[in-house]
Formats: C-alpha cells, sequence, structure tokens
C-alpha cells in the first residue's frame, strides 16, 4: 500500500482531436459539437477509415480539429461530395459537419436527396438559427421575430416565411436510418447528444441507410448574448420551435447498446 | 478491333467505360442524354458506380468527391446543365484533382434548343467557373475522334492533376459513324499521393480548395499557370488540310470544322487555293500556328456556331497582319457547305481590308440575306 | 465520290433504321458514312428524318442542302424535302401515303406503293426495308447483298426471326423498280 492513491484517468484529449487552438468565438457550441465526433470516432475506432466533409460555415476548418482524413466542399453540396466518396469507397465511413445556412437553405436539394437515395452518410447538422460565418444574418431556421443582421427587425413570417424543422422533415424520407434532434445546452443533453453521434455513425457502419443528428447550438456573438445567457436562449427560445426528439430511428438499432 | 457503327455520344461513353472509369455521376439533358443511358446500363453489369444526381450541381459535386479518392470519374451533360456545374468545375481546379467532363453544346442562351451549337466556347474555354485556372478542353469533330480524346481527356486529367473537358455539339453526339473503340482497360487502383482513402498507415490528408491567406492562394494561382504552361508546350493539337499551297485559310473546330471541309474541297475543285486549320485542342489554342500562318496566307475566314467565340482568339493570334471574315450560325442552326464556299469565294475575290471588324461585316451580310 | 440520302417518314415508320441499315451495309464495304437524325421531341410521334452520307473518302459535313436522294415515306416529307433534292438525283415516294403527283421532272421518281407491297408480305412494318430496296435499285450505290448482310449483322436479336421477310422486303422493293422499268421500256 503506497502513499498514493491509484490514479484513475476519467477525462482527456481524444486522439482523433488535434493539439490546436479552434478559431471559435467564445460561449461557442461548435468546439463541444467537435469534440463529441472526435470521442464518437475514437471509440469505434474509427479514425483510419473515416473522411470528413467540411463545409462553407463557421466550421470550415473542422479538418484542423478533427484528426482524419478530410475534403472541403462548395457551400451547400457536402451531401453530394460524400455521395460520391462513399459510392466509390462503400466501407469507408463519410461524414458532413454542416450548418444551417449551408444544409438547410443552400444545401437543401442536396440534403433532401442524400436522404431520400437512404446514402450512407452521416450528416451532423448545426443549427445556430442564423448564419455564423458571414456576421448573423437570417438563416431559414431564425425564429419568428429574431433580430439578425438581415432581418433588423425581427424576421417577419409574413415577408420571409417560417422556420424550417430540417429533421422532421428528412425523417419522412424512406431512405433515412436515424433521424434526431439534440441540443447542446447543458450537459446532460451534451451526452444525449454524443449518444446521438454514436447512433448515427453505428447507423452507417450497419448500413442502414441515411444519418443525422441536428444539433442546436449557440452564436454567442451574432446573438448579442454572453455564453451563459446564449445558453439559456437556446432553452428559452429554440427548444419550443425545435422539440429534441428521435424523429426517426431505424428498427434495426433497438440492438445497438452505446 | 474492328469497326463499329457508333453514335457520338455512345461512343464517348463506352470509350470512357474502357480507360478504366470508376464512376459516373449525372443528370438528364439533351442532347447528351444517351451518355447517361449508356453508363446507367454498363457501370452496374460491371460491378462500378452509376447514379443518377438530383441536379448538374449535385453531379458535379458528387464527382468532386469521387474525384478526391483517386478514382477515375467522368460527368456529362448539355450547355445549360454546364453553367449549373461551373462551380464544382472551379472548386475541383482549386483542390488540383483530375475530372473528365464533356459538354455536347445545344443552342442558347437561356433554355435555347436542343439543336447544335457551339456557343459554350467562351463558358468552357475562357470561363470554367470563377477564379484563375484554365480546363484543357478537347475539340473532336468526328466520332472516331470523340472514342481517341476522351481516352486522352483521362491521361491529361491524371498528367496535370487538371479539368479536361471534351466539347462537342448535340450534331456529333447524336451522329453515327463508323468507329473503332479501345479493348478493355482494367479499373487500376491507383494510389495517388494526394488521395483521400482513410488514413491508415500513413499521414493524414486534406483535399480543399480554400486558402484562407492571400499569399498563399496566389502560389497555388502561380502554380495552376505553370502547370498551364507545360500543357500549351505539350499538348497542342491541332489537324490540317490542304495546307501545303494554300493562300487562304479557314478556321473551325468541331462540327464547324467539319463542315468547312466540305467547302474547302468544293473550293479547291474551283481551282481556290485554300486550306483548313481544325483546332482539336481549343485550350491550349493554336495561337502561334495562326500566327505563322499569317506568313503563308493573305486572308483568313473563321467559321463556328456562335457569335465569334473563337474569333476573338484568332484575332488576338493574327494581330492585323492579313484581312479576317468571320461567318456564324447561332442559336442551335448548323451552317452547310454551300454557305461557307460563298465565303470563301468572296474573300478570294473581294478582299477586305486587315482593319475591318469582321463580326460587323458578318451581321450586315446575314441582314442582307434575311430581307 | 459522295452520295448523300435523305429518309423521311413519320415516326414509328422505321425511318431512322432504314437510314441505319445502309450506314451498317456502307461500312462493311469499306466505305465511309455518315448517319445523323433529326432529334428530340420532333421525332416522338411526329415526322422523323435521317441523313445519310456515303463517300469513299472522309466526310465533311454530315448535313446537306441538295441531297442526292430522298425517300418519302409520307406526304410531309416529300413537301418538306422535294425541292431540296439535287438536279438529276433520285426520289423515291411511298404512294401508300403520298396522293399529290411529283412536282419536280428534272429528277428520277419512283413511285412506289410501299405499304401495299409490305403488306402482301403479311408484315407492314417492312414498308421502310420495301422502300430502301427500291432506293438501291434506283441509285446502285450499294449492292442488295451487302444491305442483306447489314440486316444479318443488326437486326436486333428480337427481331432476327423477321429476317426472311426483310430480305423478301428488299427485293420486292427492287423488284418492282425493274418492272417499272421495262414498263417503260415497252
Amino acid at each position: 500500500m503506497g502513499l498514493n492513491p491509484p490514479v484513475e484517468t476519467v477525462y482527456k484529449r481524444p486522439e482523433t482531436f488535434t493539439q490546436t487552438t479552434t478559431h471559435y468565438c467564445p460561449g461557442c457550441t461548435h468546439g463541444v459539437a467537435h469534440r463529441l465526433v472526435a470521442e464518437v470516432m475514437e471509440e469505434m475506432n474509427l479514425q483510419e477509415k473515416t473522411i470528413g466533409v467540411a463545409s462553407v460555415g463557421c466550421s470550415v476548418f473542422i479538418y484542423n480539429y478533427i484528426d482524419c482524413d478530410f475534403v472541403e466542399a462548395a457551400h451547400g453540396r457536402a451531401p453530394a461530395m460524400a455521395t460520391g466518396i462513399k459510392r466509390v469507397l462503400p466501407d469507408r465511413i463519410v461524414f458532413t459537419y454542416q450548418g444551417d445556412g449551408d444544409l438547410a437553405s443552400i444545401g437543401m436539394a442536396e440534403i433532401v436527396h442524400a436522404a431520400a437515395r437512404g446514402e450512407n452518410i452521416t450528416a451532423i447538422f448545426i443549427n445556430n438559427a442564423n448564419y455564423g460565418m458571414t456576421g448573423g444574418q437570417m438563416a431559414p431556421t431564425t425564429l419568428p421575430g429574431q433580430k439578425t443582421t438581415s432581418s433588423p427587425t425581427g424576421r417577419d413570417v409574413e415577408q420571409t416565411g417560417f422556420p424550417i424543422r430540417t429533421a422532421e422533415m428528412l425523417a419522412t424520407l424512406d431512405g433515412a436510418g436515424y433521424i434526431v434532434r439534440r441540443s447542446l445546452h447543458d450537459p446532460k443533453n451534451i451526452r444525449k447528444a454524443k449518444k446521438s453521434i454514436r447512433l448515427a455513425f453505428e447507423t452507417q457502419q450497419r448500413g442502414l441507410g441515411f444519418s443525422m443528428v441536428e444539433l442546436l447550438s449557440t452564436c454567442p456573438t451574432n446573438w448579442g448574448l454572453n455564453p451563459i445567457e446564449a445558453l439559456q436562449w437556446i432553452e428559452e427560445r429554440m427548444l419550443p420551435v425545435y422539440p429534441l426528439e428521435d424523429f426517426k430511428v431505424s428498427p434495426s438499432l433497438s440492438q445497438v447498446r452505446v | 478491333m474492328a469497326k463499329e457503327l457508333l453514335k457520338g455520344n455512345e461512343a464517348i461513353a463506352e470509350a470512357a467505360i474502357r480507360s478504366g472509369l470508376e464512376a459516373y455521376f449525372g443528370y438528364p439533358i439533351t442532347p447528351q442524354t444517351e451518355i447517361l443511358e449508356w453508363f446507367s446500363r454498363r457501370m452496374p453489369e460491371l460491378g462500378r458506380t452509376f447514379l443518377q444526381a438530383e441536379s448538374e450541381l449535385a453531379a458535379i459535386n458528387m464527382v468532386y468527391g469521387a474525384a478526391c479518392t483517386g478514382a477515375r470519374v467522368m460527368t456529362s451533360s448539355s450547355s445549360p446543365g454546364i453553367s449549373l456545374m461551373m462551380e464544382g468545375i472551379s472548386y475541383i481546379a482549386g483542390t488540383e484533382i483530375p475530372v473528365v467532363l464533356v459538354d455536347v453544346m445545344r443552342g442558347g442562351p437561356g433554355l435555347g434548343n436542343i439543336a447544335p451549337a457551339q456557343g459554350d466556347y467562351n463558358q468552357i474555354v475562357h470561363g470554367g467557373g470563377h477564379g484563375d485556372f484554365r480546363p484543357i478542353v478537347l475539340a473532336p469533330a468526328s466520332v472516331q475522334e470523340s472514342i481517341d480524346l476522351t481516352i486522352e481527356a483521362f491521361e491529361l486529367a491524371d498528367k496535370y492533376r487538371a479539368v479536361v473537358v471534351v466539347l462537342i455539339d448535340g450534331c456529333i453526339g447524336q451522329m453515327m459513324e463508323p468507329a473503332e473503340l479501345p479493348p478493355m482497360q482494367p479499373i487500376q487502383k491507383r494510389n495517388q499521393e494526394w488521395a483521400v482513402t482513410g488514413a491508415k498507415d500513413r499521414e493524414r490528408r486534406i483535399l480543399s480548395s480554400i486558402y484562407i491567406d492571400p499569399e498563399d492562394e496566389e502560389v497555388i494561382n502561380f502554380r495552376l499557370l505553370e502547370r498551364w504552361n507545360e500543357i500549351e508546350a505539350n499538348e497542342l493539337r491541332y489537324k490540317e488540310y490542304f495546307m501545303e499551297d494554300a493562300e487562304l485559310v479557314v478556321i473551325g473546330f468541331g462540327t464547324a470544322g467539319r463542315v468547312a471541309l466540305s467547302a474547302v474541297r468544293a473550293a479547291r475543285s474551283e481551282g481556290i487555293p485554300v486550306g483548313l486549320l481544325r483546332p482539336i485542342t481549343v485550350s491550349p489554342f493554336p495561337y502561334a500556328r495562326i500566327k505563322k500562318l499569317t506568313e503563308l496566307a493573305c486572308g483568313m475566314l473563321v467559321v463556328e456556331m456562335n457569335s465569334g467565340q473563337m474569333l476573338q482568339d484568332v484575332l488576338a493570334a493574327v494581330g492585323g497582319k492579313i484581312p479576317i471574315e468571320f461567318y456564324g450560325r447561332m442559336g442551335g442552326v448548323v451552317p452547310l457547305p454551300d454557305e461557307i464556299l460563298a465565303e470563301i469565294r468572296r474573300l478570294c475575290y473581294e478582299p477586305v481590308a486587315p482593319s475591318a471588324d469582321p463580326r460587323k461585316s458578318w451581321m450586315k451580310r446575314m441582314d442582307i440575306a434575311k430581307n | 465520290m459522295q452520295t448523300e440520302i435523305v429518309i423521311a417518314g413519320f415516326g414509328g415508320q422505321g425511318v431512322l433504321f432504314a437510314g441505319q441499315v445502309l450506314a451498317y451495309a456502307a461500312m462493311d464495304n469499306g466505305k465511309e458514312v455518315t448517319w445523323i437524325p433529326s432529334y428530340g421531341p420532333e421525332i416522338r410521334g411526329g415526322t422523323a428524318n435521317c441523313t445519310v452520307i456515303i463517300a469513299d473518302e472522309e466526310i465533311g459535313s454530315p448535313m446537306v442542302r441538295h441531297p442526292q436522294a430522298l425517300v418519302a415515306m409520307n406526304l410531309p416529307s416529300l413537301d418538306k424535302y422535294e425541292s431540296a433534292v439535287i438536279e438529276n438525283g433520285t426520289l423515291i415516294v411511298n404512294t401508300s401515303l403520298i396522293e399529290r403527283p411529283v412536282q419536280r421532272d428534272d429528277l428520277h421518281s419512283v413511285l412506289i406503293p410501299a405499304n401495299e407491297i409490305a403488306e402482301s408480305l403479311g408484315d407492314k412494318r417492312m414498308t421502310n426495308i420495301v422502300m430502301v430496296g427500291a432506293l438501291l435499285a434506283q441509285e446502285p450505290i450499294l449492292p442488295i447483298e451487302a444491305i442483306e448482310a447489314a440486316l444479318q449483322d443488326h437486326l436486333p436479336q428480337r427481331h432476327k426471326k423477321l429476317l426472311p421477310l426483310n430480305y423478301q422486303a428488299l427485293r420486292e422493293g427492287a423488284e418492282f423498280v425493274r418492272k417499272e422499268r421495262i414498263g417503260q421500256k415497252t
């Protein structure tokens, strides 16, 4: 019996996460989402067989943080590019990481058709209710009345329509194997988000079709809130519009324990 | 192998397959749909990838993704669809990966029509999307040449990690001619040192067209330009007819070039000393050869199925040294040999000043012909 | 030496295939040949035409303003192309569907009831091949045997059982022209 108690590591940087400081704003949950993906990749031992498809948006440099092969897609086209990769390398894991401008606006056709085809790819979809990279313009996910730099008096649904609930919509497609919405606003929800990312990759690995995890995410800078207020804003403002549910879960996933 | 009677579009598709094509992604549009349909039957039976995309935009980006893995991959479309693909073409060029693209041109602008035209010369030769790069553009004029240049397109794409466009029009796509296909080449799993395939037993790789620091981007721009200089030095191709003693030179590519051949033959039978230059690569363009021809010839006639898009390149090569005339048909109208013969005769018997604007005088003549 | 043939008719009359048979036969006989159709919506249920050029040297334009021969399977085709045929050219007219007389008197015209001949053979689908037989009897671009060989080699597998009927149609078409000629002489 020594004097020192046994040491157990309970928390560490995943090997799949590079030793780099991210460029994200303080309080932005992109970093959390990145880490969850990296942890899942490590746990599933996918690093050597994964090809990530980065998109256009704040996460354009995701390849600097997650340590695997990457390509960088044109705005909105990540699902098409992922399709091209997956079709010629069907035994690899291919995932896209897209924001709401990229996936739900300019890239809506590509994501819908990838899902409809049952393309065996995984989309990590960051919904922060605005265009972050270009400085906070209105996105298709922007809430009614929400002020952005291109809806300065608040989103007027008479003029600009209503938020798109992408997860609900894609879940109607037969090609989708796993479609859920999760949130990154507190530890409990982050743990649930990680479990869902794991299930999304499991879906792909089992060839069960298209998988997507929509993650409600903060954008404190563009929302004009401090990091804590931003987390609260998700809970108070976004959750009523974007419920956290399992919209489509392939029955074959019921045997998967994560 | 024996000659077969082959349709241009189908011959291109089969030639690509026999060159070891691994994946095709495309979208239906007349007059190139036979290419897509041919692949839809042949690729699955060979255990290769065929996918009909939801749009040309998706198709070119699927090609982009597949090409990033080092696979031999292509797409095809016709003018309006090619416009949609411009985004992807630029990204592919910026990422420096090999891709082959077939453009079966039709009448435009806009929806236009499905008849043969050459109005994409500018969008392809001087375009290909935003930013600083040039695609290699091959312009076959027959079914056999379409086969040969499709095979060559893949080699050139690999050699220069570049976008190579096979530029034809509906006429060549739809016509049948006897031609010989190459023997079947197996797919070669090429271990490209840049391809993303999963970072197993090697450093990870990132393929991107983003260079956020302008000075880094400029390095890439220079690299593309240096590669272009190499392409210009090595890959120029053209074909000449009756040029030995020619005093007049007709220049035309693709269908316009072969229609001009009929006219040149007819003019020769009348004793007019005229030759034909048919550029096979329109990018790189045979500037030097045309410049050289100004020392031998006393007049040139440019024939195109557009408003004189290649004419600008010929004008640049000639530099005002000898008179140039232009004859074009547009909107999907194919010129017939007698129209070009009349132009050759006029060039021969009614010489114009080198300073005259060939496009304006052509328009004037067309106007008179109409009234 | 170059011969241009325009074959025109309704979609469904086998116009494009008739042209292809000529093209196959020309190819198999070591000739240069081009076959080009009208394409797109206009051929869906409407008029269809193709141009076949057979030559000894590299063919320039695959289309011509004044073809050497016109095979008119129906009235709109005759209306559209009669004036285009080159002086002293050949005109094969399907009188089963064309009632009006030929207007040009500077052409070698063959007036042949091709539908009736095909029907007498028991299959209306042979009309196009009857017309090809008539064309070659009038304008000996290729021997009839070359067409037979082309049919043998290139008729789609599912139509192979129609081969004897095709041969018969070809010869009936040619025979009709020869009889007409003898009739004119006597």
